[in-house]
């Protein structure tokens, strides 16, 4: 039986998505590649960022929401530049103005700009304001289990552990942690940060993650549609691979697929 | 005229004016934006009623590219 659309969709904060692959919309090389790579992806939902928007230059050129319709995609707003929970809180303020009043965000609170590692005291104190002002939050966070804990009993409808750093293309390199995160969560958890390949979103899909959040997997590699490509086949492989339930691993001996027994010359 | 901050750049602009006629004279108007009048969201609603005052600090928003 394999994983059917309506049965195996992803909730959350009570819409259903059929991909469990999120993507980012950033490093691109302009917005037909950012549109013909999500289009690959099957993602439906995008992340954004809120920026100031360019006073007197080119008022005719065209923005990225006229190539990703909020009335085709579930845009999500990101936190990427705010070091403090006043920024964070203030900007998706703004984004839910921007986008007519849709209160689904990404909240991330970085602590410095070299790691872009979060900073997990400024993120639960973001986290409890924004779920106070009815945000529906989906949170980037460590892979600490505690706080990820922690996150989700402030009210996050989704925790986001890093699999590594952003950007960085490094994969999944807490196992461990991110399978102790999904066994304790009642709220999808998904890898988001750290991504690098498609074999880095199959293994998060078997450990057990809801879906993949990634963006520089996608645009900086050499061929960004093809990798889209492949990434929406790795978080479905991976998925049914987990649903599946995989063979136990036997470090110490082997155990033979064919018949022991009329072998012939015996 | 009026003196305003606008993300961060100083403007002068013929008073009176709405942020709606701001938007017009910085052509922004009918695009996706979000605005902030001294640090308070100006919903798209009362564009036409919020009338500014010298030394008002704007911030204009979009969504652009990112992760």
């Amino acid at each position: 039986m394999t994983a059917n659309d309506q049965l195996d969709a992803l909730t959350i904060a009570g819409c259903t998505y059929r991909s469990r692959l999120l993507v980012g919309t950033g490093k691109y090389q302009d917005f037909a590649q950012t549109r013909a790579a999500v289009d690959a992806s099957g993602a439906q939902i995008v992340t954004v960022a809120i920026r100031r928007t360019n006073i007197g230059q080119n008022p005719g050129e065209p923005s990225l929401l006229d190539a990703l319709p909020p009335s085709r995609f579930t845009i999500l707003p990101n936190t990427a530049g705010c070091y403090n929970a006043d920024d964070a809180v203030r900007t998706l303020r703004l984004a839910r103005e921007l986008l007519d009043g849709h209160d689904l965000v990404k909240l991330e609170v970085l602590g410095d700009p070299t790691t872009l590692f979060p900073n997990m005291v400024e993120t639960l104190k973001a986290a409890e304001t924004l779920v106070k002002d009815n945000f529906k939050v989906m949170v980037y966070c460590s892979d600490d289990p505690i706080l990820a804990k922690q996150l989700e009993e402030i009210g996050c409808c989704a925790v986001m552990p890093l699999a590594s750093l952003i950007g960085s293309g490094m994969g999944i390199l807490n196992p461990w942690n991110l399978q102790i995160i999904i066994a304790n969560a009642k709220v999808p958890v998904l890898v988001d940060a750290g991504v690098g390949t498609a074999s880095d979103a199959a293994i998060a899909m078997e450990l057990g993650c809801d879906g993949i959040l990634m963006n520089t997997a996608i645009a900086a590699a050499k061929d960004p549609v093809l990798m889209a490509s492949a990434m929406r086949k790795a978080v479905e492989a991976g998925r049914e691979a987990f649903l599946a339930g995989r063979m136990p691993k036997k470090p110490y001996s082997a155990s033979p697929s064919s018949p022991t027994t009329g072998m012939i010359g015996r | 005229m009026i003196a305003l901050t606008v993300n961060g750049q100083p403007h002068q602009f013929e008073g009176p004016l709405q942020v709606q006629a701001l938007l017009k004279e910085l052509e922004l108007t009918g695009k996706r934006i979000a605005l902030e009048r001294n640090g308070e969201i100006v919903p798209r609603g009362r564009f036409s009623d919020e009338w500014l005052a010298d030394g008002d600090k704007i911030e204009i928003v979009v969504a652009v590219g990112g992760g």
